[in-house]
């Protein structure tokens, strides 16, 4: 079986969840090969988790470009890669930057791209890419035609296992283009940790809309999301109205969630929502409109005033855990 | 020296329309009304206020459509953009994202350009590649996922709020940048604007015009081929509860019925 090679999506000296989804993944289709660009001293911790995910061989790589220009750098090491490997595929978590690298990469490599899927199958002729489309109301299955298939996943499109395997580890020094240092990344702020689980990896997600009536009006969602050990969302009228942080909004200009649940308060059920948390498997809402479109979606509506039902609901959680 | 900009837009499907695929599994275009994507008014505007800023800029609006884009383009030209260029050929029917990367690519360096300006992504598509595969292909930086976006002189900066920190970019023209829907509302075009823009250009091309093969772009010039379409099953109806006082109690057993809690 060929080589997959997983582009592992690190912050902080961390591997992240969706790396080792992709890893998991991989196995299906080939060998899984991850490829750790820029990570400095966390490559070795890196490099030895995904082998604890499969990877029986580590590309590492590191310079200081990978940090100081944007997405270039990382094109120019994956294609320096995939050209001594020929892998069969190429894998890369579907966010912003992992999907202009994807894209980048493909086009040099002159092979077909999909992006964001949300399954990904071995077939006849390479692998088979299911993708959630018009807001997850049709399901799309592609395959790339040309080429090395370059794929980009959703985060949660698959659980993550262990499967230990040899993580070989080989340095590549990348001879970098001179297109690589077109934008330089200024300044770097990483994003402070909420102390809550990531949005895209929770199991529960506990949002709010335009109901939750002012920034205030979200503690009594963040303390339902600790009683349930839950990540915050937000719709786009609450972060617009600079109620929550951008980074906590769910939807189609937000991040897209797959949670086992999500319980949406106070928020109407727009497309643009939906089409970030639709895909949920147990949806719950609570809103004081019983024609709030959100209640098409759900598998438990409760009409009513948020702020009358959340502290109870709460409470009950706690009572009941404890 | 003026300052060429060339803002890239699409016309998508409405989003509260009934979108759906055609025969031959491409997206349905013609029996759904269509728009100017959402996004890309946000890319018109930042267009027009560097425009404005500028002081000596000329703004071309282009799109790569069936006849139906023109409405997206009449817009552009109503909220301001000064002249339109449509690329039109039924060969394009089909073509994917690196494809239609090709074409907007000979489009704009036709055009000439000193910066172009995009959406974050298509909201029917929503792949949010094209601008990363116009910088590769036109050799130029790329600034992209911008929040706040300024040029000053021939450099462009700006904010791009990443998935794990928030990057401040600062890269030379000519280059490609994609801004965000929080870089700040688009205008609504003016009475006098809808007016001034039946005067303005609008030149169509095909692709003999951009010296393109119709072998290179179309379903058959793809390197991704669609499989299969399928409508998700909907999802089944829930229970809906009025609360009386006990709602949250309520809740809290189904949750736990249902082993979340
Ligand atoms: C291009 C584009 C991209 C977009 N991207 C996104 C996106 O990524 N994410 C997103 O969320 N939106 C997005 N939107 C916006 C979207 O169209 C909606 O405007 C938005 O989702 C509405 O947010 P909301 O449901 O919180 O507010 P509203 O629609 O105002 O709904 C508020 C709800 O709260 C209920 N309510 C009020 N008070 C209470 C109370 N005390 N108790 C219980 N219920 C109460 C009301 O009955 C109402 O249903 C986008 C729009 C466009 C055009
Ligand atoms: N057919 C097209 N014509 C003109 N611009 C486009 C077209 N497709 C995509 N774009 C531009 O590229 C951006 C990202 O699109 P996408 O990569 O398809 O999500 C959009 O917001 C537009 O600015």
């Amino acid at each position: 079986m060929g080589e997959i090679l997983v582009l592992v999506d690190h912050a902080g000296g961390r591997i992240r969840k969706p790396a080792l989804e992709l890893l998991t993944l991989a196995r299906r289709l080939g060998t899984p090969a991850a490829v750790v660009l820029g990570a400095g001293e966390s490559a070795a911790a890196i490099a030895a988790t995904a082998g604890e995910y499969g990877a029986a061989k580590v590309y590492v790589a590191d310079a200081s470009e990978f940090a100081d220009y944007l997405v270039v750098p990382k094109v120019d090491a994956l294609a320096q890669i995939a050209q001594a490997a020929s892998p069969a595929a190429v894998l890369v978590t579907s966010t912003g930057e992992g999907k202009e690298v994807a894209a980048r990469l493909a086009l040099r490599m002159g092979s077909g791209l999909i992006t964001d899927a949300v399954d990904v199958a071995p077939g006849d002729a390479g692998p088979v890419a299911a993708q959630s489309v018009f807001a997850a109301s049709y399901t799309v299955t592609s395959t790339v035609t040309r080429g090395i298939p370059v794929i980009t996943v959703k985060p949660n499109a698959t659980g993550s296992e262990a499967a230990p395997a040899a993580g070989q580890v080989e340095q590549v020094t990348v001879a970098f283009s001179e297109a690589a240092a077109g934008t330089r990344v200024v300044s770097r702020t990483p994003r402070a940790s909420s102390g809550r689980p990531e949005l895209t990896d929770a199991e529960i997600v506990v949002s709010g809309g335009r109901g939750v009536a002012g920034p205030g009006g979200f503690s009594v969602v963040e303390e339902l999301a600790d009683a349930l050990d839950a990540a915050v969302g937000a719709s786009r009228a609450a972060v617009d109205a600079g109620w929550y942080p951008h980074t906590n909004q769910v939807g189609q200009t937000g991040k897209q969630v797959s949670p086992q649940l999500y319980i949406a308060n106070g928020i109407s059920g727009a497309i643009q929502h939906r089409a970030g948390m639709q895909t949920s498997k147990t949806i719950v809402a609570v809103n004081k409109d019983p024609e709030a479109p959100i209640f098409d979606l759900v598998d438990y509506g409760l009409v009513g005033d948020l702020f009358e039902v959340l502290p109870q609901l709460t409470a009950e959680v706690k009572a009941r855990k404890a | 020296m003026t300052l060429r900009i060339v803002v890239c837009v699409k016309y998508v499907p409405v989003a509260t329309g009934d979108r759906r695929f055609a025969d031959d599994k491409t997206t349905d275009r013609e029996s759904v009304d269509g728009l100017l994507s959402e996004l890309d008014e946000y890319a018109v505007e930042q267009a027009l206020r560097i425009a404005e800023a500028s002081g000596d800029a000329a703004v071309t609006a282009l799109t790569v459509a069936p006849d139906d884009a023109q409405d997206a383009l009449r817009k552009a030209l109503s909220m301001g953009v000064d002249q339109a260029v449509h690329v039109n050929d039924d060969d394009i029917h089909g073509t994917d994202a690196i494809g239609t990367s090709l074409i907007l690519a000979k489009a704009i360096e036709q055009t000439g350009f000193d910066l172009v300006v995009c959406g974050m992504a298509s909201t029917d598509g929503t792949m949010g590649v094209l601008p990363a595969l116009l910088a590769e292909r036109l050799g130029v930086p790329q600034a992209t996922l911008l929040s706040e976006i300024a040029i000053e002189g021939d450099t462009v900066t700006g904010r791009r709020d990443g998935d794990a920190a928030t990057e401040q970019l600062r890269a030379v023209l000519p280059a490609v940048v994609s801004v965000t829907d929080r870089s700040g509302e688009p205008r609504y075009p003016t009475f006098k604007g809808i007016m001034a823009a039946k005067k303005k250009k609008m030149r169509s091309l095909d692709l003999d015009d951009l010296g393109l093969d119709a072998a290179e772009v179309g379903l058959s010039g793809a390197w991704t081929k669609v499989e299969a379409v399928a409508t998700r099953p909907p999802r089944t109806v829930g229970t809906i509860v009025k609360d009386e006082g006990e709602g949250g109690r309520q809740l809290a057993t189904f949750l736990a019925e249902q082993k979340f809690v």
